[in-house]
């Protein structure tokens, strides 16, 4: 059961919610794939950690064999390949990796070489596995890291998995969510909170998602976004409030479930409701 | 034109609140908002106008012609982004699609057409006064850092006399954030006091260090977290980071922007301090002979 938590909007309680769900679950799978700013860990703080590099393949001269055709500069839409003075240069970080340049280079001056890009770690923390993909600053682009860090779970279906997702609705969000069996989207009750959820509803919408939303911030005011999920009738998995010592809590990158039990209800309570919900969907889907 | 650029590593720390108090402040006749995976500061900018909205061209996707493709499979097989399902029927998915071309060029019967594709929506809102560039891209799209460099162009083919131009940037490290700090003379980060936007400032100061961007450092919402927020200072000393102010938590900066307000359009906390970093970052962004 693979559960993706996303929210479009920056700093909405993604993170709050996906460790405290697998903190609550106990033994579950806790996988961060916002490689850009990865934090689960700072929370999870996982022992035993294991670590991998992530490379793609960039293209690698052979000066000596080139003869300035320039048949792989025009075919790169990327723009990653220039011919000057004699010379053909790769500029490594726009390159896509898509090998065409190779394909179509009639002396055979291309081969491949690898260009580390970042790094996924796996670690343990308590009966929760933790999996943190990290993009090396400096990067563009993080999804050969997050197409990592999903493959290798894939086979692990008997346990709960919790998918820490990106801010946005761009590709890296979609790659995120692509193989997730069920969304949760952690909505704040702002204006901009309300405008972003609008943004991740239409994209689970778009990807046939089963989901439901997680109310964070809670105040005793009218919420915004919880007036957007009931004009859509959209479930409602359950509200967590706006609260001073959860607020210090999660600052510290202390896990609220472990330290507090009013926090370990609550976390227990809406997994137990993302439980249900999540088997119920496969049940009607079946 | 001066530009200053907001960004902040974390989601949700308060860039757009800043950005746009600070248009407010300086009445800035050139701004832009480059978070085009989920673009916000139109909503508390007043236009009451509609933007001239024009189509975002990504990279263009591959199509496939069944009456020609004789399933040779080659297609799938080259393809690095497992952008081409063989399954009922040669087929593209278009969100895989990066636009590369080597379908196109290794298809033996010219089955296989690169096609433009719409990929988001540049808006720019303007007067005799203010351009405001803006866009939002396509949901699950791949190329937002190009649509960044689009909406800055877009500003400066609209305002390029503007001594001053304030950019809200999105969160992250990646593609939008690197194509924003292209060209921009100032980067404003703003902090959050949690362990995890510790975190994410210094990967994003690292990432504007390798562009060579100078970069100056607030704080908000300082006092929900008095220890992380001098941990914060601390590390610009020891960066050798202009610190430039803290903002406190405000329940009335949330009314304001809920309002459709900025925070210096009513008299609250969180607006009086972010008087004095705009002034503070002024400075800096205009001072001579600065790294």
């Amino acid at each position: 059961m693979r559960i993706a938590v996303l929210s479009g909007k920056g700093g909405t309680g993604k993170t709050l919610v996906s460790v405290n769900l697998a903190a609550a679950a106990k033994t579950s799978t806790y996988i961060d794939c916002d490689v850009e700013e990865p934090n689960g860990h700072l929370f999870l703080k996982p022992e035993g950690v294991q670590e991998e590099e992530i490379s793609v393949k960039i293209p690698k001269v052979n000066n000596d064999l080139c003869n300035g055709c320039r048949k792989c500069v025009d075919f790169c839409k990327f723009n990653a390949l220039t011919y000057i003075k004699n010379k053909l240069i790769v500029f490594d970080d726009v390159c896509h990796s898509c090998g065409g340049c190779i394909l179509v280079c009639p002396e055979n001056a291309l081969t491949e070489k690898e260009r580390v890009i970042g790094k996924v770690q796996k670690g343990v923390s308590g009966e929760v596995e933790v999996w943190t993909g990290i993009m090396n600053t400096g990067e563009a682009m993080g999804i050969p890291i997050i197409k990592k860090l999903l493959v290798k779970k894939q086979t692990e279906a008997n346990r709960q998995t919790f998918i820490d997702c990106p801010p946005g609705s761009a590709c890296i969000v979609m790659e995120s969510i692509k193989d997730a069996d069920y969304c949760i989207l952690v909505a704040e009750p702002t204006l901009f909170g309300v405008h972003n959820l609008n943004m991740v509803y239409e994209l689970v919408k778009l990807f046939d998602k089963p989901f439901g939303v997680v109310l964070n911030k809670c105040l005793e005011e009218e919420n915004p976004a919880e007036i957007f999920c009931l004009e859509r009738n959209i479930k409602i998995l359950g509200r967590i409030p706006f609260d001073h010592d959860l607020g210090t809590l999660n600052s510290n990158a202390e896990i609220a479930a472990n330290k507090n039990e009013k926090y370990r209800e609550l976390f227990s309570s809406l997994l137990d409701t993302v439980t249900k919900e999540v088997q119920h969907e496969t049940i009607t889907n079946s | 034109m001066k530009q200053l650029l907001i960004l902040s590593g974390k989601g949700g720390t308060g860039k757009t609140t800043i950005a746009s108090a600070f248009i407010k402040l300086s009445d800035a006749k050139a701004y832009a908002d480059c978070d085009v995976d989920a673009p916000n500061l139109h909503l508390i900018m007043g236009w009451k106008a509609e933007p001239k909205k024009t189509d975002y061209y990504g990279l263009p996707i591959a199509e496939i012609d069944l009456d020609l493709c004789i399933e040779c499979d080659q297609c799938r097989e080259s393809c690095r982004f497992d952008a081409i399902n063989a399954e009922p029927n040669y087929k593209v998915d278009p969100f895989a699609c990066e636009g590369c071309g080597v379908c196109e060029y290794v298809c033996p019967v010219e089955a296989i057409t690169l096609k433009p594709a719409v990929a988001g929506e540049l808006m720019l809102y303007f007067d005799q006064e203010k351009a405001f560039s803006t866009a939002q891209l396509k949901m699950g799209s791949g190329t937002s850092g190009l649509l960044v460099t689009e909406v800055k162009k877009q500003l400066k083919s609209a305002a390029d006399d503007s001594e001053l131009a304030i950019i809200d940037g999105s969160p992250g490290i990646g593609c939008p954030v690197i194509a924003s700090l292209s060209g921009v003379d100032m980067v404003l980060i703003v902090a959050e006091p949690s362990i995890s936007g510790i975190s994410d400032m210094e990967r994003i100061i690292n990432t504007a260090a390798k562009f060579g961007t100078k970069t100056a450092v607030c704080i908000n919402k300082y006092d929900t977290n008095i220890e992380n927020t001098e941990k914060i200072e601390q590390f610009c000393k020891r960066q050798d980071l202009p610190f430039i102010g803290r903002i406190p938590f405000d329940s009335n900066a949330v009314k304001a922007i809920n309002n459709g307000q900025t925070i210096v359009d009513i008299d609250c906390k969180s607006g009086t301090a972010v008087k004095e970093i705009y002034r503070k970052a002024m400075n800096f962004l205009f001072e001579k002979g600065g790294s």
